[in-house]
């Protein structure tokens, strides 16, 4: 039944600059991995180029054994910051997005489509904010929004990028209340984060990327001083033994720059 | 005063007119509904110019002025967008090196006549007044194809212009849709050439758009009210230049750029006095 995600010598370039070099990487089926790195490490440039927005210098990425590029049932939630919020959409617009795809493009949404979406709505908690423009909302929801989105998707793979930078507590807990609720659904979810202690307390695996991949797997055997050093080098000091990480996070500009296509 | 506001349209040249200018408002004020929300509104003037070398040939050649500008705008809109499509040359470069090769092409070929001026005019402020029956149905046409597309490809090129990824991730055809998009653009500016002229009718797609912007919250009420605020100066400027005796195509300009002050002002919740009373006083 395992269904894995398999990334084979990824590489992938930003302009002429590589941001990723030859990684790979295998995920079990309904895993929840962290993919943890320094700024520019490449974490928004690898979910990119699974969506099919970068091309592929070399390697190839696969799923159940086919190329990734032909799964329509990925669901990608951007970092904030590549949002354009002035966009005149309602709250009910953009969760409603999720549903064109399917052959939908044509037609008007269904019933169930509707049940769909504001079921994502009320998982997510804005089921009242349906009529409201997602430039009136607070950071925490607007992330919501995008969940409630990717939810009504209903996604075999869901990446979500930075989602736990700059938002209240009560989004933090409410975006891993869902991820929580994703496992039941064999979901399988990759999450970028800064955050370490997060990273190794609440995923299955963590990936930690610099460019190319430092290791992958538990977080007590990737999280070793020494592979930390390789990533982050001097962003990282060690205090009494505990590895503290200064990152002078996270403006969100990392590695994505926005395109218009 | 019925009177005076029928008069002007008891001539036939006037009834033309009328219909010209209002279907180029409606057309330039929908598609400009995403020249605005898309930060277009380059490409828009642009294209615009990048037409002169298309009515040039057409001019030199004796063929339909319309027909030239046409295919001259497909070419411009394809070539920026074949030409910044995988981001090493970034849009607005690639239309700034098209826009200008083509202009200094367009105004190559007009010096080589010598009896360009009055159409030369023509092509950048319009003739209106001049609209034929002929004109009337390529304008109508064309102007009914590219409301047909928005229609159609509501959903799609809302997704990709305000997700991109979504679009991909939904298996979207973003270049196609773009490179459409510009097309469709292209066709509009060319409707627009008769009535405005090259030189204004970025005002056209960019100013009632962005009027209606400030005045509604979903893309579907922006686009109808944009319509209408595109229709108004249409009309408004054929009275002024009737009773006036002033450029049509100016009139038409300052007409939605004054209904675009007034929103700018004075409209809920986005408009200037509406931010000052919101905020407290300190």
């Amino acid at each position: 039944m395992s269904e894995p995600l398999e990334l084979r010598d990824v590489s992938v370039f930003y302009g002429t600059r590589q941001a990723l070099d030859s990684v790979s990487l295998s995920v079990a089926r309904a895993a929840q991995v962290a993919i943890v790195g320094p700024n520019g490490a490449g974490k928004s440039t690898l979910f990119k180029a699974m969506v099919g927005l970068l091309p592929l210098a070399s390697g190839e990425m696969l799923m159940g054994g086919t190329p990734l590029s032909g799964h329509r049932d990925i669901a990608y939630v951007p970092q904030r910051e590549e949002v354009d919020w002035r966009f005149p959409v309602t709250v009910f617009d953009v969760v409603a997005m999720g549903r064109y795809g399917r052959g939908k493009w044509f037609r008007r949404l269904s019933r169930s489509d509707r049940r769909i979406i504001h079921e994502a709505m009320e998982q997510m908690g804005i089921g009242d904010l349906g009529h409201r423009s997602i430039g009136e909302l607070s950071g925490g929801q607007q992330q919501r929004v995008f969940l409630a989105r990717a939810l009504a998707q209903q996604p075999q793979i869901l990446l979500l990028d930075e989602p736990f930078t700059g938002v209240d507590v009560a989004t933090r807990e409410a975006t891993l209340d869902v991820l929580a609720g994703l496992r039941g659904h064999s979901v399988t979810v990759l999450v970028s984060t800064h955050d370490l202690d997060l990273a190794a307390d609440r995923f299955d695996q963590v990936v930690l990327l610099s460019g190319r991949l430092i290791a992958a797997g538990d977080p007590e055997e990737v999280f070793t001083e020494r592979n930390l050093q390789a990533a982050f080098g001097g962003q990282m000091v060690v205090v009494d033994g505990r590895v503290v990480v200064v990152d002078q996070c996270c403006g969100g500009a990392d590695d994505g720059r926005r395109d218009r296509q | 005063m019925i009177t005076w506001l029928t008069e002007p349209f008891t001539f036939g040249f006037m009834q033309k007119a009328l219909i010209a200018s209002v279907i180029v408002g409606v057309v330039c004020a929908v598609i400009g509904c995403y020249v605005v929300l898309r930060s277009m509104a380059f490409l828009g003037d642009a294209l615009a110019h990048a037409i002169l070398p298309g009515v040039a040939v057409a001019y030199l050649l004796g063929v339909n002025l319309l027909a030239g500008a046409l295919v001259a705008g497909i070419l411009v809109a394809v070539g920026i967008s074949y030409v910044s499509r995988g981001g090493t040359i970034k849009e607005d470069t690639a239309i700034g090196i098209f826009f200008a090769a083509a202009l200094a092409l367009g105004v190559v070929l007009i010096s080589t006549t010598h009896t360009y001026a009055v159409d030369l005019t023509h092509v950048l402020f319009g003739n209106v007044l001049g609209v034929t029956a002929v004109d009337l149905w390529v304008t109508g046409l064309l102007a009914l194809g590219v409301l047909m597309a928005i229609l159609l490809l509501y959903k799609q090129l809302l997704v990709v212009s305000f997700d991109p990824i979504l679009g991909k991730t939904l298996g979207l055809h973003t270049h196609a849709l773009r490179t459409g998009l510009f097309l469709m653009l292209a066709a509009t500016i060319v409707v627009a050439l008769q009535t405005v002229g090259v030189a204004l009718v970025a005002a056209m797609l960019v100013t009632p758009p962005a009027t209606a912007y400030l005045l509604t919250r979903r893309l579907p009420a922006m686009m109808a009210l944009s319509a209408l605020l595109g229709a108004i100066p249409a009309v408004g400027g054929l009275y002024a230049s009737y009773y006036l005796g002033v450029s049509t195509s100016g009139a038409m300009v300052l007409v939605a750029t004054f209904i675009f002050v007034v929103a700018f002002l004075f409209a809920p919740r986005k408009g200037v006095v509406w931010r000052l009373r919101q905020r407290p006083p300190s």
